[in-house]
């Protein structure tokens, strides 16, 4: 349509007024300020951090994938916990660079596609909402449809608090109804500003191919060694507890564990005290068989618990059993233990040497999982580095279990629910994702010629404080009920120099004054 | 040579001579004389092309015919596959389209509205609105508002301006008592006698230019209406469908009407269909005499097709949503242009996109009007008050049209401002 962006509009009905009502929210946010943004993100992260046990346990019911309470933990992570990592940092203002005489003006994406998977359904809604919030970027959530229900209505929940911090309406709105070709319109629709795809590889590959921009990630197929030098007893604790956490289902959690031959034995006794069983040949073979028929992975034990498993395959192993260990001897595309198993199954294999160790790595990642991540268990940076420079990941975490190391639950990587995989993984992303990621920078740059001064820019700020709901409901002109915010900025000026309690830089305490004078006004305008 | 398949001209020129010659030379003539020399050829969107390829911004859309764009491609579906299945219908028999939409139309309106009757255009919908209250209230009285418009049908006529009752002898004052808008007093003087069917209102007076009724006036009105035995009937012709940011106007004022007409945008202005909301005592006759009322198109079957199609869109709450920051970049672009205009661009009278824009200048909006339109903007002034232009934005125009529209207006206004025939009038 002639009156439509430069590109295509794919989308159908009203999943295609979705994005028009998106792109009319987006262009309001881009004019918020940090003070605004501040105020809405905290809203909605505590509105998810509050909800955070009941959309764990809605997940697990909803899929049947992972642990109530290791989803909990991620909820949590993904909402406070992104508060904190990213307290003070400002997306917002612009960043004035007196040295090289440069102003960057930030310029969010506008309209974030996210596309939302099945195992970490919850989590991910939060995390890729509030990435935009903190960016001022609109969101459409498009769920896995095994965990729509949950992701719909969590989703629901954050735009509520979104618009009811001052957040323009239509901020965060979520597919109700996903289906392949309904996700596919709405890739490919020009109303799309950035697609972020996390989920598995089709979906991804389609992300790419739509024709916008896109952040997609590749699979994970995450190799650990432990090498003689290691701390064979933590190694152990962490594997078993990676391994088990959220039974699983991570595209971080541990696939093949590489042990050095001299300190394999201990190892294999250690992981037995942590809580795993190391199968013996026969129960080896046993689970292949009933975990991957025909050598494709049987879904049904997708993060289901160890011991499920293990009595499907028929091994007999203890009641408290988190985490089954497989040895296998070669580490060969037919070998199916050296695939990515989305349960609580770990292959094992034993290496003479740290360098055959390192080899086997890049073995298994050859397999799947390139430009994801890796593990390794050392005190020996020598060994860390040649691991990290031989091994084709983007992450390479140390003396931690993976699953929370590589999201950067357990190391100091960015928190994230979308790790990228780079160039060696097809994806246009290399770290965990950010809110950097969702943010253009428009740069103001003057002559370098030392003659030509650029001006101070103190103070300056292209945006605004937002005080009333976006966009204002339509009242008819000639009816005054309006309250003009000028209006308002008075009466809070005059209340708070009343209370005394007000110094012009407590932006909280002048909020919460604000909010009841515009509640005041309303009620005396009704009544 | 401009080819349309079922038929061809040679040129503009040939095809605005047989338009005169052969269809209404008057309003063949008048659109010349004003300086609009449009002839609407490819439509689509908010946008419509001249036959000389010219393109235009609708801001006009024939009063609220295109809320949802020309051609808008869901409604344009809907009704091609109807047509595998349904035609006109047959009006004599319980009708599947009819019942369909009725029911639908039902439940989007206000809960004193139970029942719905058909009819194929805005003016007969009228009319049988306005039968329906006088058989409901055996009473003869209509109350209308002073340049109301309610359409060109036999009884619709006579509610409105004495130029199209008078033209055709149908005016018929002593049953037609007309009172001024925004009057509370008159209204109440015409209401006393009680021997007042209805009173029919448009929520906002659209050829009128859009007065906005005064806040309070339509529920006093309706309160009156309930003191002296009359009916209330919302004309929702021009405010329904979302325009004024909620699906029916008249909800905006908390007034429940015992009949509430929609026409034009109903037709999502691909087949056309109006229709009549009636409460259980103002549709008394439909349990009566159900042939009371006959139309052999009225809520023809695709015709319902395309008013379901058009009520669902419209009440999406994406497209609300995107109404209201319509309405609001809208509504503060046009300040901002009035601001520097002051003296000229003097009144902006808004509700939703319904809006109507005040000029100092007895014919302003005729002004305005042609420099928009040779700004690539097609938009109408008010018959029944030229100073104002009705200026109507569609209810899913994109973000990027409406800053486009905009630039074009602030620049129409700008040079209507200086056109030397309004400075010299507007200084006398």
């Amino acid at each position: 349509m002639a009156d439509q962006p430069n590109g295509p509009v794919t989308a159908p009905a009203q999943a295609g007024h979705m994005l028009e009502r998106a792109r009319w929210a987006a262009r309001s946010f881009a004019t918020y300020s940090q003070a605004d943004v501040d105020r809405i993100v905290r809203a909605v992260a505590d509105v998810a951090h509050d909800n955070a046990q009941r959309y764990a346990e809605w997940a697990v019911r909803e899929t049947g994938f992972g642990v109530a309470e290791h989803k909990l933990r991620k909820n949590q992570a993904c909402s406070r916990g992104l508060l904190d990592t990213y307290m003070g940092h400002d997306y917002v203002s612009p960043r004035v660079r007196h040295d090289d005489k440069v102003v960057e003006v930030p310029r969010p994406a506008g309209v974030v596609l996210a596309l939302t998977p099945s195992t970490n359904p919850v989590a991910t809604v939060f995390f890729k909402v509030i990435l935009a919030l903190m960016t001022r970027n609109a969101v459409v959530v498009s769920p896995h449809p095994m965990a729509k229900e949950c992701c719909h209505d969590a989703a629901q929940l954050l735009a509520a608090a979104a618009v009811e911090a001052g957040a323009p309406d239509g901020v965060v709105q979520c597919v109700a109804e996903p289906t392949i070709p309904l996700v596919e319109a709405l890739m490919g629709d020009a109303r799309t500003n950035v697609i972020l795809a996390t989920g598995g590889t089709g979906v991804v590959r389609a992300a790419y191919g739509s024709g916008n921009p896109a952040i997609g990630v590749g699979p994970g197929n995450v190799p650990v060694l432990v090498d003689a030098s290691a701390d064979v007893r933590a190694a152990a604790r962490r594997l078993v507890e990676s391994k088990a956490f959220d039974n699983s289902v991570l595209c971080t959690n541990e696939s093949v564990l590489i042990a050095e031959e001299a300190i394999a034995d201990q190892l294999g006794r250690e992981l037995e005290r942590a809580g795993a069983a190391v199968l013996g040949a026969d129960d080896a073979q046993r689970l292949r068989d009933f975990m991957f028929p025909y050598g494709r992975l049987n879904v049904d034990v997708v993060g289901k618990d160890a011991s499920w498993i293990a009595q499907q395959a028929g091994i007999r192993v203890g009641p408290r059993t988190k985490v089954l260990v497989a040895p296998f001897s070669v580490a060969v595309p037919e070998e199916p233990l050296t695939h990515e198993k989305l349960s609580p199954v770990l292959g094992m294999i034993r290496v003479p040497d740290t360098l055959t160790g390192i080899a086997t790595a890049r073995a298994i990642v050859r397999i799947a999982g390139a430009g994801h991540s890796a593990a390794i268990h050392s005190t020996d940076p020598a060994t860390v580095m040649r691991y990290a420079a031989d091994v084709p990941v983007l992450r390479v975490s140390v003396n931690v279990g993976n699953s929370t190391g590589s999201s950067g639950l357990d190391t100091n990587l960015a928190p994230t629910m979308t790790i990228g995989t780079g160039f060696v993984g097809r994806s246009a992303l290399g770290e965990n994702l950010q809110p950097k990621h969702l943010v253009n920078w428009t740069r103001i740059a003057y002559n370098s010629d030392p003659a030509e001064a650029m001006p101070a820019y103190a103070g300056l700020s292209p945006w605004r404080d937002h005080h009333g709901p976006v966009p204002a409901y339509p009242l008819a002109s000639n009816d005054d009920r309006t309250v003009a915010p000028t209006h308002v900025d008075a009466l809070v000026d005059r209340i708070g120099a009343r209370t005394g309690g007000a110094t012009g830089d407590d932006a909280a305490f002048r909020e919460q004054v604000r909010r009841l004078v515009v509640e005041e006004l309303s009620h005396l305008i009704k009544g | 040579m401009h080819d349309y398949d079922a038929f061809s001209f040679d040129s503009k020129a040939e095809m605005l001579e047989k338009s005169a010659q052969y269809w209404n030379p008057d309003k063949t003539k008048f659109w010349s004389d004003s300086g609009i020399d449009l002839v609407i050829d490819r439509r689509e969107g908010y946008l419509l092309w001249d036959m000389d390829g010219r393109r235009l911004i609708d801001v006009h859309l024939n009063g609220g015919t295109y809320n949802l764009g020309h051609r808008n491609p869901e409604v344009v579906a809907a009704v091609k596959r109807a047509m595998d299945r349904f035609d006109v219908g047959n009006h004599h028999f319980p009708s599947l389209g009819r019942t369909a939409l009725a029911e639908a139309l039902v439940e989007s309106a206000p809960a004193s509205l139970t029942k719905v009757a058909y009819a194929s255009g805005g003016g007969e919908a009228i009319d049988i609105a306005l039968k329906s209250a006088r058989h409901a209230m055996q009473k003869r009285k209509i109350v209308s508002i002073v340049k109301a418009y309610h359409g060109h049908t036999g009884l619709a006529v006579a509610t409105g301006d004495d130029r199209f009752s008078k033209l055709f002898l149908a005016d018929r004052p002593e049953e037609f008592p007309q009172v001024p808008f925004n009057d509370l007093e008159a209204m109440e003087q015409a209401l006393k006698g009680r021997d007042v069917a209805a009173v029919i209102m448009e929520t906002i007076p659209a050829t009128y230019g859009f007065p906005l009724p005064q806040p309070g006036y339509l529920e006093a009105v309706k309160r009156l209406c309930e003191k002296y035995d009359a009916l209330y009937i919302a004309d929702e012709v021009q405010t329904g469908l979302m325009r004024t940011g909620e699906l029916w106007g008249i909800t905006k004022h908390g007034v429940e009407p015992d009949i509430l007409v929609s026409g034009k945008g109903l037709s999502g202005g691909i087949y056309p269909i109006a229709a009549v909301l009636l409460s259980e005592r103002a549709g008394a006759w439909l349990r009566e005499d159900g042939f009371g009322h006959i139309s052999t198109f009225g809520g023809a079957e695709l015709g319902c097709v395309a008013a379901l199609k058009t009520l669902e869109i419209s009440r999406r709450p994406e497209v609300r949503s995107m109404v209201h920051y319509i309405a609001d970049q809208v509504g503060s672009g046009l300040r901002q242009v009035q601001a520097r205009y002051p003296d000229w661009f003097v009144g902006i009278r808004q509700n939703g996109v319904v809006l109507g824009l005040e000029f100092a200048h007895p014919e302003g909006a005729k002004y305005v009007m042609r420099e928009l339109y040779a700004l690539g903007v097609w938009a109408i002034f008010s018959t029944l008050d030229p100073r104002v232009l009705q200026y109507k934005p569609g209810i899913l125009m994109t973000p990027d049209l409406v800053e486009e529209l905009l630039d074009r207006t602030a620049l129409a206004i700008g040079r209507a401002a200086a056109d030397p025939a309004v400075s010299r009038r507007r200084a006398s």
